[in-house]
Parts: C-alpha cells; structure tokens; sequence
C-alpha cells in the first residue's frame, strides 16, 4: 500500500505481457476490477480498451512486459491505476508517438492518443534504450 | 490454434464473434473470410459483435480490413449488433469503421444484404 498526497494505492495484479493471450487476459482481469471497483458499463470498456492497446504496444514496441495494476481511493473517489512497463528500444519524440494516425508499425496509430482520451489521467515515461513506461488512471466517485 | 466457425446461408457467410479473440485468432478469421468468400462464391458477409464487450483498434482493423477485401472480391460486409458501449468507446478512440455498413441485429443486417443485392 501507498499513499500519495490523499491517495492510497494498492496493488491488485500483476500481468506478465509476452503473448496474444496474455493481452486477453489483461483485458479479462482488468475488466473484473473495473467492475468490482463499480465502475458503468462505459468506464468499464474505455479502461478495457485503453488497456488493451497499450499491452499490445509494450507486446510489439516494447519486445513485452509487465502490466500492474492498482486500486485506488481518494475521499469520495475510487479508481484503477494500470502501468505498463518494458525494457525495450524507448520511444524518443513522445509528443510524436501521442499524435493520432503517427505509427512506425503499420498500425493506425491511434493506440496512444486513444488511451490518453479514454482515461482520466495519462503519463509517460520513456528513455531510448531504457525503455518505456505508460500509466492510464481512470477515477469513479463513490 | 482454434479457429471461429464460419456459416453459410444462401449466398451470404455469417460469423458470429462468440469469444474475446486474441490477435493472431483475429487474423486467422479474417483470412478464413476472405478464402470462403471466394470457395463459396458468397456476396455478403455478416458479423455478428453482439457478445464482444471489447473492440479495440486491432479487431477495429480487422473488422476494417475484411470488408475491404469482401468489396475486392464483389460481396458486401455487414457488422451487426455492436453494444453501446462499444461503440461509444469507439468513437473516443478515434476508430471510424470505414467501409463498414452496420446494422441493429442479425435479421436487419441480412434484410440490408439482401436489399444491396437486388
Ligand atoms: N512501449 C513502446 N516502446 C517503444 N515504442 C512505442 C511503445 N509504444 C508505442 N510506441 C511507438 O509509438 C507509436 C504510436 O503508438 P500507437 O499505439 O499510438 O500506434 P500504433 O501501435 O503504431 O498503431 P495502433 O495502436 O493504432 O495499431 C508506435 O508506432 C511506436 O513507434
Ligand atoms: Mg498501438
């Protein structure tokens, strides 16, 4: 447990990201907090979704990874922090990579951009050569 | 690898989504498609989404990817039954389904493609 400011942060799960099917079962396991933590329909499946994405991104950028998720309370606030973490090639232009329609894969490039839209808070982290880390919070009033 | 089953009524292919597909199931079903529209001379493809509860921008595409290849090959794609959720978080994501007709449910989607082919 963590506290930050007024907020308590405890970890709720540890997902490895090295495969296809690991990227299902983030989903599932994020998709099961999100409703535990009694977020609507629609918070549920736009954290679902951003997570979603950016496994696949620590997957194929990344060479994979480690996704941890946290619940967290804040007052009348509860929420779920996810971060994902790599130690892959880095991303070294950010404000590129964020730019919707911008890929260096073949993709839509709308991954990043999309999960920063689809949650409350969005960070990231990143050094070329070290590696990349992304964290997505979304927030519910209790 | 499973695979998802592919139906064939008249000269249309239905598939329906039953489970939270992994990227390389995705990929197989859209090659799966694009082979029977062509073994079975169809020209209308329905997906059924009703039970996904996710779409995200690599199901998006595939989505995407086989109705293009449908139109190459003369037959239409519809998409039917997408939750409001989905499509919402769809819409925030930035994903336009381009291309792709869509309809409230399997009986519409098929009156659609039977509509198109007159
Ligand atoms: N974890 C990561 N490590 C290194 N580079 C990354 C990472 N995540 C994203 N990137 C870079 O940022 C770009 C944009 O990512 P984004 O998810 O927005 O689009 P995409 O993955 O290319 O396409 P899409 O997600 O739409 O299929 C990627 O093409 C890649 O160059
Ligand atoms: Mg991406």
């Amino acid at each position: 447990m963590m506290h930050v400011g007024d907020v308590t942060e405890t970890l709720a799960a540890e997902v490895g990201l090295r495969s296809d099917e690991e990227i299902v079962r983030l989903r599932q396991i994020v998709r099961d907090h999100a409703i535990a933590q009694g977020f609507s329909l629609v918070d549920q499946t736009k954290f679902v979704t951003a997570a979603s994405e950016l496994a696949r991104n620590t997957l194929q950028y990344g060479g994979g990874g480690d996704a941890r998720l946290s619940k967290l309370t804040n007052g009348v606030r509860v929420g779920l922090r996810l971060r994902f973490v790599d130690r892959g090639p880095g991303i070294a232009d950010i404000e590129r990579a964020l730019r919707d329609g911008f890929t260096s894969g073949g993709g839509l490039g709308l991954g990043l951009g999309g999960a920063r839209r689809l949650c409350d808070e969005f960070e990231i982290q990143s050094e070329p050569g070290k590696g990349t880390v992304v964290s997505i919070t979304k927030w519910k009033l209790r | 690898m499973e695979r998802i089953p592919i139906l064939r009524m008249g000269n249309c292919l239905i598939v329906a989504i039953q489970v939270d597909m992994h990227d390389r199931l995705a990929i197989a079903l859209q090659d799966d498609l694009t082979e029977r529209i062509v073994k079975d001379k169809a020209k209308g493809v329905l997906i059924d989404i009703s039970a996904l509860d996710v779409v995200d921008s690599f199901i998006g595409r595939m989505i995407s990817n086989t109705a293009a290849m449908a139109t190459v090959l003369d037959a239409e794609t519809v998409v039917v039954g997408m939750q409001p959720s989905v499509a919402i978080t769809l819409v925030e994501l930035g994903l336009t389904l381009s291309g792709v007709s869509t309809a409230l449910n399997v009986e519409k989607g098929m009156a659609l493609l039977q509509q198109r082919r007159r």
